[in-house]
């Protein structure tokens, strides 16, 4: 098989997708956005409890996808739970710079290691909205918004 | 008389597909297998050359010039309005107007035909099937002045039922927009008996024939639509050319589209007179070099016999329909009898942008998404569905390589 390939559809993701983490409704989500991809009609939903201190105690996603966007979602929200939203910023902007094939700088090794799962997805460039659509309805929700396209 | 049978031998795929250049790419170093004809087909040498003679040796603006390039250049404009007249079997050549594609055609009859008699509460009629193209011009009026827009579902196996287009057919319906095939489901629509229903109760009926015009011999006199619409470049010609015929009577009445150049009569600093059709609806220096090559694609399609070539896609949409019946995790979208060869479906657990993903690196190119027809996947209950389009270069063999490259992407997905 296609090098590429396997590593876009390899294990961690294809588990990801099919048993997504943090799946579901989140009762009394201080922070909720609608993502949608209009080149495929895909949707997801990411609601955030955060709290005073502004850190995310809590986050979950909801939506139907393909194995890219699922995984990357459940892959977000296993990261990003426990942290701050700043912290959570800094991933975002280290996952986009990885699925885009940039240089990933500023993380630490472990966070690097997870989102590197992903990297996969910068050998295909048609694929990399499927894996940025979580991400980006999770800072619309930070940031109060209704509606994330994956751009 | 004799008892003997012609068995048709006029058409031959492999011949046809030599004259395709980029039918030989490598794509990842796997042959090039094009599926997605659908979305937008490829160009024969024919039709590339065309243009590319033209252009360097005949090319001048149109209409406007009185010097000899210019002469030669309005001969082949009007000469490919001629093709595209006789393709469709239209009465005049002034009932053909070039447009820029298939959407800027319905967009005109929405905005030049209806638009300027929409009261609130009419209504349009069209179904659950159509393209975008055939459904945002008409929101439009929905939004802007108020107009009602009329669904006409399809059967499961997607065939249209008469009887409910008929129904939904009433005293305010001020127009049908039904397509000729659909492009997600294949249905060939029974546009003759759609046509002949709709005249019964003086409402206009315009179709949509960027799927149809590829795949069916048309002929709009013996059709009796009202509007027919094709574009270019899925009828192996090139992009940014389309036509629309329209009735002489419906024309002649239309106000202008777009304002400027050459669909004037006169033009002072208190008015303005149109010119008649189909110049009215040709403002600016159209798609003259897409004219020429939309008009050796038609010649292309013609120097072959048409209807040898709608048996050969039948046989690999029914090829193709057989073989993934082996797979009882892939639901087939659309079975109506008689549709044309185009086969979308689902896969259990796999998404179609996954499964393109995988066919794509198996040099198998297939379309992915909502193929601009959400209403239609609302109806079918699905997000998205993967579809493979076959066209008259496309094979048995190549049908085989989708097979196989479908059963390996269940075995990367499972």
């Amino acid at each position: 098989m296609d090098d590429s390939l396997r590593e876009l559809y390899q294990e961690v993701i294809l588990d990801h997708s099919k048993h997504p983490r943090h799946f579901g409704k989140l009762e009394g989500a201080t922070n909720t956005a609608q993502g949608h991809n209009p080149l495929c009609g895909d949707r997801v939903t990411v609601q955030l409890l955060v709290d005073k201190d502004d850190r995310i105690t809590d986050i979950k996603f909801e939506g139907k996808g393909c194995a890219i966007s699922q995984a990357s979602a459940s892959l977000m929200t296993d990261m990003i739970a426990g942290r701050t939203v700043a912290e959570a910023e800094k991933l975002m902007g280290g996952f986009l710079n990885l699925v885009k094939g940039e240089e990933v700088e500023g993380l630490d090794e472990d966070d690097r290691e997870s989102l590197d799962v992903m990297a996969g997805v910068s050998a295909f460039p048609m694929r990399v909205k499927c894996a940025t659509l979580a991400w980006h309805t999770m800072k619309s929700a930070l940031e109060g918004g209704e509606t994330a396209k994956p751009e | 008389m004799t008892a003997q049978t012609k068995i048709s031998t006029a058409f031959d795929p492999a011949a046809a597909r030599a004259d395709f250049e980029i039918l030989s790419k490598q794509i990842y170093g796997k042959p090039l297998v094009y599926l997605d004809s659908g979305a937008s087909a490829q160009k024969p040498r024919q039709v590339l050359d065309a243009m590319r003679d033209f252009a360097s040796s005949d090319y001048a603006n149109v209409h406007r010039g009185v010097h000899y390039l210019s002469a030669k250049a309005t001969d082949a404009y009007e000469a490919a309005r001629r093709t595209v007249q006789k393709f469709l079997n239209a009465a005049h050549e002034d009932e053909i107007v070039f447009t820029k594609g298939g959407t800027e055609a319905i967009n005109l009859v929405a905005y030049s035909h209806l638009a300027p008699h929409i009261q609130p509460g009419d209504e349009i009629v069209l179904t659950v099937m159509e393209h975008h193209s055939n459904i945002v011009p008409w929101h439009f009026l929905r939004e802007r002045q108020g107009a009602v827009l009329k669904w006409v579902d399809v059967r499961d196996d997607g065939s249209l039922d008469i009887e409910a287009l008929d129904a939904a057919i009433g005293p305010k319906t001020k127009l049908v927009a039904v397509t000729h095939i659909s492009n997600v489901l294949g249905t060939t629509t029974p546009l003759k008996e759609i046509a002949a229903r709709a005249h019964a109760k003086g409402v206009p009926v315009l179709a949509d024939g960027c799927q149809g015009a590829v795949h069916e011999i048309v002929d709009v006199r013996d059709l009796d639509v009202d509007f027919y619409v094709l574009t270019g470049h899925k009828l192996y010609g090139p992009t940014g050319i389309g036509a629309l015929y329209g009735k002489r009577a419906l024309l002649k009445k239309m106000r202008p589209f777009n304002g400027g150049g050459e669909m004037i009569r006169e033009v002072t600093r208190d008015v303005v007179t149109y010119a008649d059709p189909p110049a009215r609806f040709e403002a600016g220096t159209p798609p003259i070099i897409e004219s020429v090559g939309l008009a050796a694609a038609l010649d292309y399609m013609n120097s072959f016999d048409r209807l040898a070539v709608k048996a050969h896609e039948h046989d690999l949409l029914a090829y193709a329909r057989e073989c993934v019946r082996q797979f009882n995790w892939l639901r087939v979208i659309g079975d109506a009898p008689g549709k044309a060869s185009i086969l979308s479906f689902e896969a259990d657990g796999m998404h179609a942008h996954d499964l393109a993903t995988i066919l794509d690196r198996e040099g198998v190119a297939v379309r992915a998404g909502h193929h601009c027809a959400q209403p239609l996947m609302e109806r079918f209950g699905v997000a998205s569905t993967t579809r493979a389009s076959f066209a008259l270069y496309n094979t048995r063999s190549e049908v085989d390589v989708l097979i196989e490259a479908l059963a390996k992407a269940r075995k990367i997905l499972s």
